[in-house]
Order: C-alpha cells, then sequence, then structure tokens
C-alpha cells in the first residue's frame, strides 16, 4: 500500500476540486511520478467508495533525447551555423564537430551555408546568410512547454520523422468522489481473526472488502465417472418401478444362451465372425440342462409349441462356442429358464445394466464394448398394450419421450419361453436401450471416446455435473 | 435393411405415416445426387439424377418388402387399392416340365437344388434392374452371403433341358463366365476373382473344396458354376422372355423361400400374372420333387388370443379384415368363434400365431392401442455384489480418487509382457478372432487401464489419484462356459514420490468402511511379497481373514516406463467378492 501521506494528499487535492480531477495533474502538482498516484488510486479505491477512479487513456507529444538536445542547444544545422566564422571553415574540420554531418547536409539544403570546393588548402565552407532563425528549435521548446497544439500535425510528423519528438500514450485515472468520501484514512483488515473475536476489536476495524468477481479454490476431492453417474439413475429408476436386479457379472457366454435359447437361428448373421467375439480359449462350453436343450433343438430344427420352426439341422457344436456375450439378454434368458424351474410360477420384474460386446467396425458412436440397459416383465396376461405402459412410465422418468428412439422393445416369442418351461399363458415383455447413447445425449458429447476408455480427459470427469435424468 | 423405391407422393408426410402404419421406418429421404455428393462431393454429383428416392428401413425378415414390386403390392393391399394376389403353379402349355438332375457328387459340397421358370415375363430397364437387385439383397441376406443359397437366372431360350447339377475338380469345368470374352478353367476363374471386388468375398465358400458345383445344359452348355458365377451364355437381358432360375444350396428350407420369393415378386410381370411354371428336380436317389412349392398354409386361432395378446378388444371380423389387409387372407368360421388365416408363400416370416398377432396389432396400428399398467406387483431387489459396488464407489471418490472407466478388452501385452507377467500365468481367456491387438484378451487385472488413463492424462496436474471397480475375466474349469468374472478394486496413485502411504492409507480406509480391523486373525495385515510388477522390497501381499485378496505397492520402473508413464507410481489391487 501506498504510505498514507500520498493517499491523504490526494484526496485533499480531490476534496479541493469541483467534479472530478486527472491523476496526471495530481502528479505535478504534487511534484510525483504518475505511477505512483495510479498506486494510490489504487490503494484508495481499495478502502470502498471513497473515491471513484475511470480510467482514460491520453496522448500527447513527447521529446526524444536526441529532441530535448535540439530544444537546449539548438538545431544541428543552427550549431554548424554558428560554428562557422567570418572566414570561413575547412570541410573536414567542420565534419569533426559533432554536429558536423546532420548539420551540414541540413545547412546546405536551407541555403545557409555554401561549400568552395576548389578552394586553396582544401574545400571549405562559407555562411551565406548573415543571421538564421532556429525554426527546429523552437517547435521543439514549445512542445516541450505542453504547447504542441499549436504545432500543425504535418509539423509535428516531420519531426516525429526526424526522431525528435514521439507520440506516447498516457493512462491515466479521473478521480470523482465517492459515496463514502473521506480526507482521512483508515487502515483495514484484511481477514477476521481470533484475537479480534477475543477482544472484540472487530467492531472498530475496517475490513477490505473481498473480490466477489473472483473464482473460488476448488475443493480437493474425487470425482465419480458420468457414465457410472447415470448407470446409478437408471439403477435408480429400476428401483423405484420394482425390479430386481440381475446377475450380470458374465461377460463369457455360450452360443446356446446367447443365442439359441433366444430362438435365434444358427445361421442368424449376428452370429458370424464378423459381428460377435468367439473365444479360443475356453472356446467350448459344457454342461447344459440336458432336458432343455433338446427341446430348444427341437422347436429350431422342427418347431412345436405351435411352431413351423426354422427347419435346420441344428448343431449342439454352434450352441456349444464361447463368446463374449452380445447382449444381456442372455443372462435374461437364463433366468427365466431357472424361473420356469420354480414348482410354481410367480411373476417378476428383472432389470440388468452391464457390459456387452460386438465385433464391430469402430466409429464416433460405436466401441466393441458398451453397456446395455435392459427391462424385463414376465407375468400372465402381460399385453402389447401392457409394454407400452411400462416404456412409456420408464420413458417418462428419463424426463424425454423422444428417447423411446433409441432403444428396441418387445414381446419374447413363444418359442423362447415354452421350451425353458414357462407355462403357456405367461408373456415375457422386455426393452433395452444403451448407456451410452443416452448419457451422450445428456452431457453434450458426440464421440463416443470421448466418454468411455482410457483415452478420456479427466478434466472431463472432473467437470461433469451431477445427473438428474428427469430435469 | 434398405429399399430404395422411386415414386412421388402427394407429400412426404403422407409416405413417412403410411410407412409407419405398414410397420416401416421411412429413414431418409434422398436422390442420387444427393447420397453422390454426400460420398464423392459435389462435382461428380453434377451428372446425377435428382430423382427423389426414399430410403425404407425394412424388417430384417420382411424378404416380400425387399423390392418395389412387393413393397408397392404390400402397400396397395393395405390400403384397400387391390386383394392379394393367388401365386399358382402352372404346367407349361406345351412339352414337359423344365428339369433339373442332380448327382450325387454335389453331397459333399452344395446338396440341394430348386427351380423354376417365368414365361412369357416382360421387362423394361426399371423391372431388370429390380431384378438384379433383388437377388443381391437376397445373396446379402437369406442366403447369408451366398453360403446357404446362391441364385442363378438364365434367359431359357439360349439353353436346352434337362439340365445337370453336378460337381467336378476345378481343371475339368472349362466356361466363359459372365460377362468375359474367353474360357476360363474353374482353377483360373478362382485366381482371376481375387481381386474382383465384389466375387473375392464368395470364393473362400468352395475354393477348398475337391469337387465345384457346376449346372449345365443337355449341349454341356455351363449355366453356372455356383455360388460364384453364371456362365456368359445364357444370361439375361432385358429382352429375355422366359427365365429358368435355379437356386443351389446347403439349406434346402431357405433355397425353397428364395425361389418363391422370386417368382412371386416377378411373376406380376408375366403374360399370365402371378403365376410360375414348374420345374422338377431329380434327386440322386431318383426321388423327383415338382419346385416352386408356393405353398399356402392355414392358421387357425381365436379372437381372444389376439385381443388378450394385443390389449384390445375387437370381434372375430374385425380381426379378419385387418389381417387381411396385411397379406394375410383371413376369415371367421361358420361358428363365428374362430379366425381361419392363409398364410401365403411370401411370408415365411409367419411361423407362429405370434406372428399374425403381430400383424394384426400393425393393421390396428400401434398408436391406437391402449396404454396399460401391468399389475404385476414385485418388491425390487439389488444384486448384492452391484449394491456393494455402488457404496463403495461413493467413498472411494469421498476419499479423494477420480472414478476412471476403462476397456474389459485389451491387448496380451496389456495383462502380460508390460506388467512383466508371463501370459501362460494370467489364466485370461483369449478372443479367436479380434480384429486388432486391442481385443486380444479379456482383462485380468484392472490395473493396465487405469495406467493407460494416466499416460492419457499426464498433462493434467498432480497427483493423479484413480481407481475403478468393475470385473476382470478368469478362466475357471468349475463354471459352464469355462471361465468367470471378478469384481476388482484397483487404485493408482501417480506423482513426484511414490505415495506408497497415500495408497496403504487408502487400503486402510477402505477396510474400515467393510468393517475389516487389522489384525492376524480375523483382521487383515499386509505382509512383503515378491511380484515382478513391482518394485523389489516394495510390494505387500494382503490378507483378510487370513485369505490373501491382492496387493498393493510401488510400481517397478519397468513397468513405469513399459506404459509410457514418468513418475512413481503405487498401486493397489484387491478382490471384493470376499467381503459380499
Amino acid at each position: 500500500m501506498a504510505d498514507t501521506g500520498i493517499l491523504e494528499s490526494l484526496l485533499r487535492l480531490v476534496d479541493k476540486v469541483d467534479g472530478g480531477i486527472d491523476s496526471q495533474v495530481v502528479a505535478s502538482s504534487l511534484g510525483v511520478d504518475h505511477q505512483v498516484v495510479v498506486g494510490a488510486v489504487k490503494s484508495v479505491q481499495a478502502l470502498g467508495e471513497v473515491i471513484e477512479a475511470e480510467q482514460r487513456s491520453s496522448k500527447h507529444w513527447e521529446l526524444t533525447g536526441e529532441g530535448q538536445e535540439i530544444a537546449e542547444q539548438g538545431s544541428h544545422e543552427a550549431r554548424v551555423f554558428k560554428a562557422i566564422p567570418e572566414e570561413g571553415l575547412s570541410q573536414s574540420q567542420l565534419m569533426k564537430l559533432p554536429s558536423g554531418k546532420v548539420g551540414f547536409s541540413k545547412a546546405m539544403s536551407n541555403k545557409w551555408i555554401h561549400l568552395d570546393k576548389g578552394h586553396e588548402g582544401g574545400p571549405r565552407v562559407f555562411r551565406m546568410v548573415e543571421s538564421i532563425e532556429d525554426v527546429v528549435r523552437k517547435k521543439l521548446q514549445q512542445v516541450q512547454m505542453g504547447h504542441s497544439s499549436q504545432l500543425e500535425e504535418k509539423e509535428k510528423n516531420e519531426l516525429k520523422k526526424r526522431k525528435l519528438l514521439t507520440e506516447v500514450t498516457v493512462k491515466s485515472y479521473w478521480i470523482t468522489k465517492g459515496s463514502n468520501f473521506s480526507t482521512i484514512i483508515t487502515k483495514q483488515e484484511t481477514e477476521l481473526t481470533p484475537e479480534m473475536i477475543a477482544s472484540g476489536s472487530w467492531k472498530e476495524k475496517k475490513f477490505k472488502p473481498y473480490n466477489f468477481d473472483a473464482m473460488g479454490v476448488a475443493p480437493d476431492s474425487g470425482h465419480l465417472h458420468p457414465l457410472m453417474k447415470v448407470r446409478t439413475q437408471f439403477r435408480q429408476i429400476f428401483l423405484e418401478m420394482g425390479f430386481t436386479e440381475m446377475p450380470t457379472n458374465n461377460f463369457i457366454e455360450s452360443s446356446f444362451w446367447n443365442f439359441d435359447s433366444l430362438f435365434q437361428p444358427q445361421q442368424h448373421p449376428a452370429r458370424d465372425q464378423h459381428d460377435t467375439f468367439f473365444l479360443s480359449d475356453p472356446a467350448v462350453a459344457h454342461d447344459f440342462p440336458q432336458d432343455y436343450l433338446e427341446r430348444v433343438k427341437k422347436v429350431h430344427s422342427e418347431g412345436g409349441y405351435g411352431s413351423q420352426g426354422y427347419k435346420y439341422d441344428w448343431k449342439i457344436e454352434e450352441a456349444q462356442k464361447n463368446i463374449l456375450r452380445t447382449h444381456t439378454t442372455a443372462v435374461s434368458a437364463r433366468m427365466l429358464y431357472k424361473l420356469a424351474q420354480q414348482e410354481e410360477f410367480t411373476p417378476v420384474k428383472y432389470f440388468s445394466i452391464d457390459r456387452v460386446f460386438r465385433n464391430e467396425t469402430l466409429d464416433a458412436t460405436h466401441l466393441a464394448e458398451f453397456h446395455q440397459i435392459e427391462g424385463v416383465v414376465a407375468d400372465y396376461g402381460l399385453t402389447l398394450g401392457d409394454l407400452m405402459g411400462v416404456l412409456h412410465q420408464f420413458f417418462t422418468k428419463l424426463g424425454l419421450n423422444k428417447w423411446v428412439e433409441v432403444g428396441n422393445s418387445g414381446v419374447f416369442r413363444p418359442e423362447m419361453l415354452l421350451p425353458m418351461g414357462l407355462p403357456e399363458g405367461v408373456s415375457v415383455i422386455a426393452w433395452g436401450l444403451s448407456l451410452e447413447r443416452p448419457t451422450m445425449i445428456k452431457y453434450g458429447i458426440n464421440n463416443i471416446r470421448e466418454l468411455v476408455g482410457h483415452k478420456v480427459n479427466l478434466q472431463m470427469v472432473y467437470d461433469s455435473p451431477v445427473c438428474r435424468l428427469d430435469s | 435393411m434398405k429399399d430404395f423405391s422411386k415414386r412421388s407422393f402427394r407429400s412426404d408426410e403422407e409416405f413417412d405415416e403410411l410407412c409407419f402404419e405398414f410397420g416401416l421406418e421411412l429413414d431418409e429421404i434422398t436422390s442420387e445426387k444427393d447420397i453422390i455428393s454426400r460420398e464423392q462431393g459435389d462435382q461428380k454429383a453434377s451428372e446425377a439424377s435428382d430423382v427423389v428416392l426414399y430410403k425404407i428401413d425394412v424388417p430384417a425378415n420382411r424378404y416380400d418388402l425387399l423390392c418395389l414390386e412387393g413393397l408397392v403390392r404390400g402397400l396397395q393391399v393395405f390400403k384397400d387399392k387391390m386383394e392379394a394376389p393367388r401365386y399358382s403353379r402352372v404346367n407349361p402349355l406345351n412339352g414337359d416340365p423344365q428339369r433339373l438332375i442332380i448327382t450325387g457328387e454335389t453331397a459333399s459340397v452344395r446338396p440341394h437344388a430348386v427351380a423354376a421358370v417365368l414365361r412369357n415375363i416382360t421387362f423394361t430397364p426399371e423391372r431388370y434392374d429390380s431384378f438384379i437387385e433383388l437377388q443381391e439383397k437376397l445373396h446379402q441376406n437369406i442366403c447369408r452371403r451366398r453360403t446357404l443359397v446362391a441364385i442363378g437366372t438364365h434367359d431359357l431360350d439360349t439353353i436346352s433341358g434337362p439340365f445337370t447339377y453336378t460337381a467336378k475338380a476345378p481343371d475339368d469345368i472349362r466356361f466363359k463366365p459372365l460377362n468375359q470374352n474367353q474360357e476360363y478353367s474353374a482353377t483360373q476363374l478362382m485366381g482371376f476373382y481375387k481381386t474382383d471386388s465384389h466375387l473375392r468375398h464368395y470364393l473362400h465358400i468352395i475354393e477348398d473344396e475337391p469337387l465345384y458345383p457346376v449346372i449345365y445344359d443337355s449341349n454341356g452348355i455351363v449355366l453356372s458354376m455356383p455360388p460364384i458365377i453364371n456362365g456368359d451364355h445364357s444370361k439375361i437381358s432385358v429382352n429375355t422372355k422366359n427365365v429358368f432360375i435355379e437356386c443351389t444350396a446347403t439349406d434346402l428350407t431357405k433355397a425353397k423361400i428364395v425361389l418363391d420369393m422370386i417368382v412371386t415378386m416377378f411373376s406380376e410381370h408375366c403374360d399370365q400374372p402371378f403365376t410360375v411354371e414348374e420345374a422338377e428336380v431329380v434327386y440322386p436317389d431318383g426321388r423327383m420333387v415338382t419346385y416352386p412349392e408356393l405353398a399356402y398354409r392355414t392358421e387357425t386361432l381365436s379372437a381372444d388370443y389376439i385381443n388378450s395378446k394385443v390389449g384390445i378388444n375387437e370381434t372375430a371380423e374385425s380381426i379378419a379384415q385387418l389381417l387381411t389387409r396385411m397379406c394375410l387372407k383371413s376369415e371367421v368360421t361358420s361358428d363365428g368363434a374362430e379366425i381361419q388365416v392363409e398364410i401365403p408363400p411370401t411370408r415365411s416370416d409367419v411361423i407362429h400365431a405370434c406372428d399374425i398377432m403381430e400383424d394384426a396389432a400393425m393393421a390396428y396400428g400401434f398408436n391406437n392401442i391402449t396404454r396399460t399398467t401391468p399389475r404385476t406387483y414385485t418388491v425390487a431387489n439389488q444384486f448384492p455384489l452391484n449394491k456393494l459396488t455402488e457404496l463403495l464407489r461413493l467413498d472411494l471418490a469421498t476419499a479423494g480418487f477420480t472414478e476412471a472407466l476403462t476397456f474389459a478388452l485389451c491387448s496380451q501385452e496389456d495383462i502380460a509382457d508390460k506388467l512383466q507377467k508371463n501370459l501362460k500365468d494370467t489364466k485370461a481367456v483369449h478372443i479367436s478372432n479380434p480384429k486388432t491387438a486391442e481385443f486380444q484378451v479379456a482383462r485380468t487385472t484392472l490395473l493396465p487401464g487405469l495406467l493407460k488413463t494416466l499416460a492419457a492424462n499426464r498433462k493434467m496436474p498432480l497427483p493423479l489419484k484413480l481407481f475403478e471397480i468393475s470385473d476382470v475375466v478368469l478362466r475357471d474349469e468349475s463354471t459352464d462356459v469355462g471361465a468367470r468374472n471378478s469384481r476388482r478394486l484397483c487404485a493408482v496413485y501417480y506423482n513426484k514420490t511414490p505415495g506408497f502411504e497415500v495408497i496403504h492409507g487408502l487400503l486402510d480406509r477402505v477396510m474400515q468402511l467393510l468393517e475389516v480391523k487389522p489384525g492376524r486373525n480375523h483382521g487383515y495385515y499386509i505382509q512383503a511379497a515378491e511380484d515382478s510388477t513391482y518394485f523389489p522390497g516394495r510390494c505387500a501381499e494382503i490378507f483378510s481373514h487370513g485369505k490373501s485378496i491382492g496387493r498393493l505397492g510401488v510400481l517397478h520402473p519397468d513397468v513405469i516406463n513399459s506404459f509410457e508413464l514418468t513418475m512413481p507410481c503405487s498401486a493397489l489391487d484387491i478382490d471384493i467378492e470376499p467381503f459380499l
């Protein structure tokens, strides 16, 4: 902080003038450098509404070092002229003078002097006129006295070209009284201290105002990943709707549970090497429920349960192939089979959110692995109207009806359910969607690689807001 | 599946609505000009047509909607503009049916064949293009890129039956293939087509077979060498009047469907519309079958079945009308109790009453079905492992660590070499068909993912504190698939100092959260361990209730280098399943 003396002198000056005063004027009246006054203005501003200071900038002309020399000693040409006596001066001697070179050519072009090249004893310079008027010096002296406005722009620019004048921009303050104007300075405290609280001295103190425009210090904290925050919300929605979570912690699945049990034929394109990751080790699965497997084989190859079947040669070798599951519906199939083995059927509502894998071509919205959200309801007499009703409730909880477009839904086929042993009248409705897609929409992310995987920018994780799907 | 149809509707909205009602999705409204300009730039597009194209998504098993003929027919029946045609198989007007004789040699490579004739057909350039396009779509789709079925179509007036479908050694087959000027042997052809952008994808189907399938006419002319190429001699053109169609197959059911589909779609352009001339196929055992099957099947179901599955309340008559509009001609039985539904040969996708129910719902209009809430009463339960995971994640973030989300698949190098481990000791499951090294194995530890996350974020202010709670996959003979997931908690601390005390403190905090006290017998403790991933003397094994649950320590400098990191790093890696 600038010393109190300067501050109070400044305030007294402000007090005396009407309307306001420029900090440059303050500097010259106090006889201090302008920067000192600027410092004082800032210190006083920090005390509250004592003064108001509006920043201004003004341009003015100033003499350069050479310009100052000329203002004092005369222009080079004038100095050359003066140096030449009645009888003249040899050119070589003249050139040795400090102003010699510049002054000579200028004085020549002013026709103040002439050169006698043929003079005996070498070239010699003589005066051409009796007396001269040193205009350059006069002009510079005018500028020095602060009367630069009396010169024409053209004249000033010419002097600028000769590097005698420069134009400077000066930043200054226009200082006026503030709402709390006073000519007396009270020292301000920065922070409340335990001592002040103990002694009660805070009552007499003035406190330096806070800058509420500045950002605070970021708290030292950990962060949850945005995709996992959205997963938490989807779990919450399912739980609110009474759905029980399925155990989906088995990434490796047999083709049997992933495809065959869902009545997906063995030649289906999804079972192609181009779409599904197969395992070389362990390559095949064992221990299928044998009766059930026979029923699945039959419904594929011959039909049954009211179905024509696909009429092809169903092979156990295809069903045994281990894969990385392509959907969590493989787990739903296991759960429904388990349900069918109960003595008596009980209705269920299941959900899961977990990773699935596709051997697909990768692009901005597709990765080889993503999270699938799945909901399943099994009960007697469920209808398409029920499916649409449940979907409506689910997507209403997400807050956006158009999100229906990001998913799939349907009723499981009897060729899937009846071989499991579920009772005839039981229907199973189900729907699924990816977790990544709604998250990308929610957080405005266009490239999935910016959301998932080791290449994500942690700053994105640090900065991600809380997830409220319905707002 | 896409279909381009060149037609103009009064408005695009009107067509969009019609598609929706019919269960299709209008994907895009475009033109050849638009497509070319998008793919190759405006300049190349300047010459192209700007006739409006509707790009429609067709359900994968609706082969009857793949060509304009079928789509228009379906929509016209749906809008009551016409009745669904009845497709019939007819005898040739004069002479015997065409005959295709299958020899025993085909058994090893492609044992089935079916055939039919489209007599007195009139092509136009548009119809001809549509005919070729339908074959290509079927090839890509139900024919599984020609592996299951391959279609050959021939100008019948250039060849003479009976035809023989046999299989021969590649060097014994010689013919001039479609659109070529000279004869090649089959062996030469396989080499010739190696560089063909289209045909090279089919070579593998027969390449390694000792005998290649081939069809000859009675004069020894080669009709085709399925599933690769037809002969040039019998090629069809826009002027062809009589078309001989053969489909060879490894799956007879699919071959019958494909043949039915082609003849039902294009018999529309025959002099006697919707009639197809039969052909006889003679099997090696002498059995003779007449094709195309063009089988109609009747399903009988009750109005109550439809009503209760859809959630509507319509009379049997009204349901029969709905189904008839979907090309499923239906009648109410005389006692009024049931509906008899006739499934035409074009609807091979209808294999169960539930498919009929779906068509009824579609014709009724999905948007007209009242949304209802199932009365299913259930109590929700969380999966205990996920519940624990959710709780721990929150507390780890509260402890100042940031959650990473890394891939479950990675390279062998990530889980072995880079961690200075032997791949054989990892218990990893291996993927047989990875497109890149990134998908060779399922991860056996979360550590590489976290280290790669650190590497991608080296410019972030230090220290970096990361964690992940997720599954790894391990071989396990005791499960049906021979592998199981294991839920792990992994954390790393990356700074100018190793920070073992930080990661150790995190372990203490996790144990506190899991209500496990420090102690030898019923608590947890750590004990120095040798582990090549860690810096010697800076690794400890973690025991809880006497069982090893994981490790913590300062990573080995070579591990740090192999993940392109530059600072010391300490890590914690434990199994959380023992704490359930």
